[in-house]
């Protein structure tokens, strides 16, 4: 093992530690804003293990997805729809806790039989194409129906998403 | 080298979903909720693209499935947040446990008793407008 391939191999655990820990963040901190903050850095080892995966474009369009939009989206409607002495979380009920640690153990159990005793085929010896080339004329000749249904989906989230909040208060 | 196998990205992927799981249920805001929410899909997203590299026969067709749910998870995002702008400036509350209005009413309280109660603590009616 080449020092290159040690190096690689630190750069991997490094995304992985980015992942886990920036989760953990996420779900554990009191202000919202760090949560924010904690899925963003999740998503951006998630970027780079896409990128050990194979995929320079799918890493780039994560960054750009998720990083750009998703977390600008979130950080939006923290800032617009919450005033600042509610930024901080009330604190955590005990009845959560109770309900969440049972699911995580629950998930843990079936996850642990399920990828431990699956028998994955073989990676395929034949000579693949990871590049941007086929991506894009599978995009447009094979899935060119899903493209399509992507679009007007978005179009109709935009347009639902200004309805919903354009709509008038209830005077109660 | 545990880069190289595909039960190393399963393993990560499943820690991504466990923590959403545990952020949707631990939460007590809506916007938390969606945040773990958005874990889930990426560990989805990794997944499949472990699967891509590891064991499929045209390695497009994962990258054009993890493309579409890059897509419908910004969508969904775009969608929840408008839904929370929307209940907060209806019910002026972020505590999820507050939306009870078509809750059975319990027995002994009279309906609309409460209401006080919709407002996050140590905040006026009016106190703040978006």
């Amino acid at each position: 093992m080449s020092w290159a391939d040690i190096f690689l191999e630190a750069v991997f655990y490094g995304f992985v530690l980015l992942t886990v820990s920036g989760a953990l963040l996420a779900v554990r901190t009191q202000i919202l804003m760090y949560t924010v903050l904690g899925a963003a850095v999740a998503f951006l080892g998630v970027a780079g293990l896409f990128m050990f995966l194979g995929s320079l474009f799918l890493s780039m369009m994560q960054i750009l997805i998720y990083l750009g939009a998703i977390c600008i989206v979130l950080v939006f409607g923290i800032m617009v729809g919450y005033t600042p002495r509610q930024v901080a979380e009330q604190g955590i009920r005990g009845q959560n806790l109770l309900l969440a640690v049972p699911a995580c153990i629950a998930s843990i159990v079936l996850l642990r039989s399920a990828v431990g005793r699956t028998i994955w085929p073989p990676v395929p010896t034949a000579e693949r194409d990871f590049s941007l080339d086929a991506v894009g004329v599978h995009l447009l000749e094979k899935y060119g129906l899903a493209f399509e249904l992507i679009s007007v989906l978005l179009l109709i989230a935009i347009i639902g998403a200004i309805i919903v909040v354009t709509v008038k208060e209830d005077p109660r | 080298m545990l880069s190289q196998d595909l039960k190393t990205y399963l393993v990560v992927a499943a820690l991504l979903l466990i923590i959403g799981v545990y952020g949707v249920v631990q939460r007590r805001s809506f916007i938390g909720m969606l945040i773990s929410a958005e874990l889930i899909l990426a560990g989805a997203g990794l997944n499949f693209m472990a699967f891509n590299r590891f064991t499929a026969p045209d390695p497009a067709v994962g990258q054009v499935f993890t493309l579409i749910i890059m897509g419908i998870a910004a969508a969904e995002t775009a969608i929840g947040v408008s839904f929370i702008l929307a209940v907060y400036r209806q019910f002026r509350t972020i505590d999820p446990i507050q939306l009870n209005e078509l809750q059975e009413p319990i027995p002994g309280q009279t309906p609309g008793a409460d209401d006080d109660a919709a407002l996050p603590r140590g905040q006026e009616p009016g106190d703040q407008d978006i």
